[in-house]
């Protein structure tokens, strides 16, 4: 059980997606103009990257890893270099399949979403997570947890990160600095910040 | 004229209309593989390739790929790119990829190949895009490899692995880390809308 937990508490704040690996900075940085929109990208990430990380963690053990076709009767295959044209071929699918969900059957959420979601096939967090999961053999129950955590952990930074740039409307900030380049700055501190969990041993 | 125009669309990129620095395309991957100049210096000449050759064929099957599809089709073209620079990377520099982990992979979702595709490539002849291409990878190199340089300077007083500040120098170990990045591009923005005051946004 708390090695479950580690994952989950890991990705979320030690090693956060947007924070200390840089995932998905463009949206981060050009959609935390404020909360609200922040909060409903945000919640479209973990959705999304809810689904296709497990997705991509069955693609990767039962078609393309050395030997994965053996259940196929196929025993030295090793697709391994397909991997990166089949995830982002899974995340475009999901991605697609959620919003016609979302559109047929939660109309609301769908308006509220509306943009983000295809905005979120090309949101490197949603890839950087699948490739990983990869890299670090997760099972499929941690692709799980892993896939949660980390979509939480990037919709706290972007909305954290929404408050502040809303606050900073009443700052006096150099004119060259104005709009990206104080984002940038803030990013950094938030990131210093987050470092501090860095410390906890799990 | 068409001279001119080459040059226009190859040399716009790296000041006037930077991708990172303006368009704020790219970033995810800019600041992952910068605490060291070499690993920068792997990721620029792969995100050139990449962005110049998926213009290009972009550019070349413009008129036939219909506006339903095109976002897979340029997704397609990417990363099939992404997996030859990839195979190469692991075959001929395996330490360097190793380093770079998951981020040759992610050049697929770097926004300016994207953004350089559908926002160019759609709608210019093959020889101008494949320009732009070059043009912008460049401009995505140079904040690279300025923000490469300085990490690696200040971080391990080394270039390219050879010690070059004097020993005496204490090595400033938030150089390695992540917010170092953030403040460096951050800096970066600052210095180059002081030069073109244009630039800056009314916040």
């Amino acid at each position: 059980m708390s090695e479950h937990l580690s994952i989950i508490v890991k990705s979320i704040f030690i090693e956060n997606l947007a924070l200390s690996f840089f995932l998905g900075m463009c949206t981060f940085l050009a959609v935390s103009k404020n909360v609200k929109t922040a909060l409903g990208l945000g919640v479209a990430v973990i959705a999304i990257q809810a689904i296709t990380v497990p997705a991509n963690n069955l693609i990767y053990q039962y078609l393309l890893k050395e030997g994965a076709l053996s259940w196929a009767g196929v025993s030295d295959s090793n697709l391994e270099f397909l991997g990166l044209i089949s995830y982002i071929g899974v995340i475009a699918a999901m991605v697609q399949i959620l919003e016609m969900t979302l559109d047929k059957y939660f109309p609301p959420l769908y308006n509220a979403l509306g943009i983000f979601l295809p905005l979120i096939t090309v949101n490197c967090a949603i890839l950087g997570g699948s490739l990983f999961m990869v890299e670090r053999e997760y099972t499929f129950i941690q692709s799980v947890e892993f896939g949660v955590g980390s979509g939480i952990g990037w919709a706290m930074a972007i909305a954290a990160l929404a408050g502040i740039r809303e606050k900073l409307k009443y700052s006096d900030v150099p004119h060259g600095l104005r709009g990206l380049g104080i984002t940038f700055i803030i990013v950094g501190l938030m990131a210093m910040a987050f470092m501090a969990f860095g410390g906890i041993q799990l | 004229m068409a001279g001119s125009k080459a040059k226009d669309v190859l040399l716009d990129p790296v000041f006037k209309n930077n991708p990172i620095a303006l368009q704020v395309l790219g970033i995810c991957s800019a600041l992952a593989v910068t605490t060291k100049l070499d690993t920068s210096l792997t990721m620029c000449v792969a995100v050139i390739f990449v962005v110049a050759f998926s213009n290009l064929a972009v550019s070349l099957i413009r008129n036939y790929i219909p506006s339903s599809v095109r976002i897979i089709v340029q997704m397609t073209i990417i990363a099939s790119l992404v997996i030859l620079v990839d195979q190469v990377l692991k075959a001929y520099a395996f330490d360097v990829s190793k380093q770079m982990s998951v981020f040759v992979g992610l050049i697929i979702t770097n926004c300016i190949v994207m953004g350089r595709a559908e926002g160019f490539a759609m709608k210019n002849t093959p020889m101008v895009s494949f320009l732009d291409g070059i043009g912008n990878g460049l401009g995505y190199s140079f904040i690279l490899l300025t923000v490469g340089f300085f990490r690696e300077l200040f971080g391990s007083g080394k270039l390219l692995g050879m010690q070059v500040m004097p020993d005496a120098y204490p090595n400033n170990g938030l150089m390695l880390l992540a917010p170092s990045a953030f403040f460096l591009i951050g800096i970066i923005i600052w210095v180059i809308r002081t030069f073109r005051p244009e630039q800056i946004e009314e916040a």
